[in-house]
């Protein structure tokens, strides 16, 4: 019996776990040519859109502390930033290029994207 | 006075306007502005009535802080630095104090085996291994060694997102909550048949395992960026400039384009420019990776950061600031360093579902051993997944060698615009050598002087440099530094008359002398006759040839040619032993290129090609051969075949277009840098390769293993202690692996 209570509730789990993780949703938002992301377990918001073929500026500011959040990489855009905690970043882009860019930490664990309409 | 600086502390734009009223109150602030966006407060002042002190005391009114930095000249490369420091000390004080209260639990949880050890202190002893002693040495491990497993894990899960730290916290509270669980009811517990074990040891351990691998990785992952480190200390802090005929020490970033400076003998030339008075040997081996120094004379360019030895000049300032070459590098090296290479896609990939999977593997493997009857087993071997898996190594195998492989590039002249240029060196398998400037080092010198009748050879080059002296013509140059170099004394001349297409012609002594082509002898009558043989044969050579006259007969001839460089001939030999094919493109006629390519040992020749047709041939040879293709040339026309290629080298005595348009840039004359470029891209792969073999390999293997899957047929248990030690030296071993490359033969 315990067996069986212990099989279902690991099975819950581990749909829980997958639901978690994969099962948010993104919303990307309105074009617009400045954006601040706070950098806090995650990128908020985890997507910018931003036009192509104009200069767009994306400030950062990290609050959180995790040593793995203190570099972003969007390596498209040739960038790759030290932010020190609790101090506003900018960074510009100029895309060429409509697209999905990543956008992800130095260890390449918390991830964002780009998004170039 | 104007200044900005950060605020910290505002939660939303009325915050902003508070801090701006409270700005605007202060004495002595004439405007204030605090955008919330950017998190920046702008403020106007009068440095008589108030100073940044006030400023920053009156933001901390407000309740917020102002991040004035006191130091304007701090770089966000410092900032980091400090940033990393500070880290460093808090992650060696945490791996002592939470070593020293492992090695007491470890010593309290085994009495079996320590109780006879400590017989003479028994008492000691008992206290030690009593539960609650345990539970109150490991609780500052979990909470306070372990706080940033724990703040990581909280905001990554309010975001629904999982890295490292997840999985420690999740495994060491497992064992910790465990351990507390037995501790406090274990009465109850066991008479429900709850096993009685503690893993206060399991818990503790592995945190300081993991603490002391980030120690031991944050001090390796500093070097990787050594090179970058070691090019912004080259700059020179002050320049000594001559203003209104007085010379004095200013800081570098007061210096202006169109500066006179002073350098003297050991001292660092402070920006770049051009040489307007004096002569020195320059060291430029920190920029160019050339070691012997560089001779320059007025109107020669110098470049700022590299080092003067023996002579005192002036020059003058044209490029400053962000514009300086070692700016440039600078901004290259680390840009490259910050772009993709396309080997580390898969990884990217795996990295993304890495935790979530391994979360939901520890659960199966926990569930798994329970139903067939090992409840505790089933836990020990579910922290143990938790702990073995290193989604870090997979995360750093790449980046760390592209920043070590791009560094000792930058270290040797070798400059990677990005990451994938360098693991696409590596496949090259044909090559396409621009002749002028690429192969050839682009400045025509004498090759040969062949005197006829009774006069010698310095008689010859001597009316030939005479008449030279007014013509601006580069061959002319070419003869008139060959004769300087016979140190051969130039005569008077008079009626000089440049003859277009044709040559020139002057009087020495009253005598008549004609120097130039065929045609010029013809339209003097003069009869080439007995010379024709050998300017014929030189011509084949490639080398221009000029014929020196009096009004009556041929004196002798001058051969010029643009001349291989030194390390043309082996770089061929040993690109070609490398198995690719050298190939050489050029405007010149057949036989001309031909002659070149014959000597640099190159048998495939693009001749009469076109500036705008390069890129076209590259093009068909990409097409054509199914093969990889270099091009390697320096001039504006190049660019096109440069960005065409599929690695564009760029020579750095070259222009800047060309340098902008590839991938790599060598800003040496030697071209054995092209060999060591392709050597450092097949070194780097190779590491990179074994990183991510590593890496994987460490994770598809351990993972299993440590959920006890090899237990029914071997017997095989991994201790979650192990695990964590294992996890700990993965991620060091794809460091240490990557700083290799910095001993790397190139």
């Amino acid at each position: 019996m315990d067996k069986l209570l212990i099989s279902i509730a690991g099975l819950l789990s581990i749909g829980g776990i997958y639901w978690f993780f994969f099962g948010k949703r993104e919303e990307s938002g309105q074009s617009q040519t400045t954006w601040s992301i706070t950098v806090d377990g995650g990128y908020i918001p985890a997507s910018i859109t931003i036009p192509n073929n104009r200069r767009s500026s994306v400030t950062f500011t990290r609050k959180d502390a995790n040593s793995c959040l203190e570099e972003v990489i969007i390596a498209d855009f040739k960038i790759k930033t030290f932010l020190p905690l609790n101090t506003p970043v900018t960074v510009t882009l100029s895309p060429t290029k409509p697209g999905t860019y990543d956008m992800h930490c130095g260890m390449n664990m918390f991830h964002g994207k780009v998004v170039v309409v | 006075m104007k200044t900005s600086f950060p605020v910290i502390g505002m939660h939303c734009a009325s915050c902003a306007r508070l801090i701006e009223r409270q700005l605007k109150k202060t004495p002595g602030v004439t405007d204030a502005s605090v955008n919330y966006g950017s998190e920046t407060a702008s403020v106007e002042f009068d440095p008589a009535a108030c100073n940044l002190d006030s400023i920053t005391k009156s933001v901390e009114t407000a309740g917020y802080k102002a991040a004035v930095t006191t130091d304007p000249k701090q770089t966000p490369e410092d900032i980091k630095e400090a940033a990393k420091k500070a880290e460093l000390v808090d992650l060696k004080t945490k791996v002592i104090a939470s070593g020293v209260l492992s090695a007491l639990i470890l010593l309290g949880s085994f009495p079996e085996w320590f109780a006879g050890v400590f017989a003479a202190i028994s008492d000691f002893y008992a206290l030690l291994s009593n539960p609650v002693s345990l539970l109150i040495l490991s609780t500052p491990v979990q909470f306070w060694a372990g706080k940033s497993f724990y703040q990581a894990t909280w905001s990554g899960l309010r975001n629904r997102a999982a890295s490292m730290d997840t999985l420690i916290a999740v495994g060491t509270t497992a064992a910790y909550g465990f351990s507390l669980l037995t501790t406090v009811f274990g009465r109850q517990l066991s008479t429900i048949g709850f096993p009685m074990v503690m893993y206060y040891d399991t818990a503790a351990v592995i945190i300081t395992l993991i603490l002391l691998g980030r120690f031991f990785e944050a001090k390796a992952k500093a070097h990787t960026s050594d090179a970058i480190k070691k090019l912004l200390h080259l700059q020179a802090k002050t320049a000594r400039v001559v203003r209104n005929g007085k010379e004095t020490d200013i800081p570098i970033d007061q210096v202006v384009v169109g500066d006179i400076i002073r350098v003297r003998p050991g001292e660092k030339i402070p920006v770049d420019g051009k040489i307007t008075d004096g002569t020195s040997s320059i060291d430029e081996s920190m920029v160019t990776g050339e070691s012997i120094p560089v001779d320059k004379k007025q109107g020669d360019l110098v470049i700022g950061s590299t080092i003067n030895k023996t002579g005192t000049f002036l020059f003058v300032a044209m490029k400053i600031g962000s514009d300086t070459l070692l700016s440039q590098i600078v901004k290259m090296v680390s840009e490259a360093q910050s772009t993709r290479a396309p080997i580390q896609r898969l990884a990217d990939v795996v990295s993304g579902y890495f935790v979530p999977v391994v979360l939901m593997l520890a659960v199966a493997t926990f569930v798994v051993w329970y139903d067939f009857g090992f409840p505790v087993q089933g836990f020990v071997n579910m922290i143990a997944v938790l702990i073995i898996a290193c989604p870090c190594a997979l995360g750093l195998a790449t980046p760390t060698a592209i920043m070590v492989g791009t560094g000792k590039g930058a270290e040797h002249g070798i400059l990677i615009k990005d990451a994938s240029s360098l693991e696409t060196a590596h496949k090259i398998n044909t090559i396409v050598f621009d002749k002028t400037g690429t192969l050839t080092s682009g400045k025509p010198v004498v090759t040969d002087i062949i005197p006829f009748g009774k006069h010698r050879k310095n008689d010859v080059l001597g009316i030939a440099a005479s008449l030279e002296q007014g013509s601006e013509h580069s061959l002319g140059e070419a003869i008139g530094a060959y004769a300087k170099e016979h140190a051969i004394t130039r005569s008077k001349v008079t009626k000089f008359r440049a003859i277009a297409g044709h040559g020139i012609t002057g009087s020495i002594h009253k005598t008549s002398y004609y120097f130039g082509n065929r045609a010029l002898m013809k339209t003097q009558d003069i009869s080439v006759g007995s010379a024709e043989h050998a300017m014929s044969s030189l011509e084949k050579e490639g080398k221009t040839v000029m014929l020196l006259s009096s009004q009556k007969t041929i004196l002798g001839l001058i051969a010029v040619a643009d001349t291989l460089k030194t390390s043309a001939k082996s770089m061929v030999a040993i690109l070609t032993r490398l198995g690719i094919t050298v190939w050489m493109i050029t405007g010149d006629n057949e036989r001309t290129a031909h002659a070149v390519a014959k000597s640099a040992g190159i048998t495939n020749v693009l001749a009469g090609v076109l500036p705008q047709q390069k890129a076209e041939k590259i093009t068909e040879l990409k097409r054509n051969k199914r093969s990889v293709v270099a091009f390697a040339g320096d001039g504006i026309n190049d660019a096109p075949a440069l960005a065409g290629a599929d690695v564009g080298i760029a020579m750095g005595t070259g222009t800047d277009v060309a340098i902008e348009s590839a991938g790599i840039t060598l800003l040496n004359k030697d071209l054995n840098s092209v060999v060591s470029a392709i050597k450092l891209s097949k070194q780097t792969l190779a590491i990179i390769k074994q990183n991510l073999f590593w890496a994987f390999a460490y994770n598809v293997i351990l993972i299993p293993v440590s959920s006890g899957i090899l237990y029914p047929f071997t017997g095989w248990l991994l201790n979650p202690a192990i695990a964590a030690f294992a996890m700990a030296a993965s991620s060091i071993s794809v460091v240490g692996n990557s700083l290799r490359l910095k001993q790397a033969n190139i």
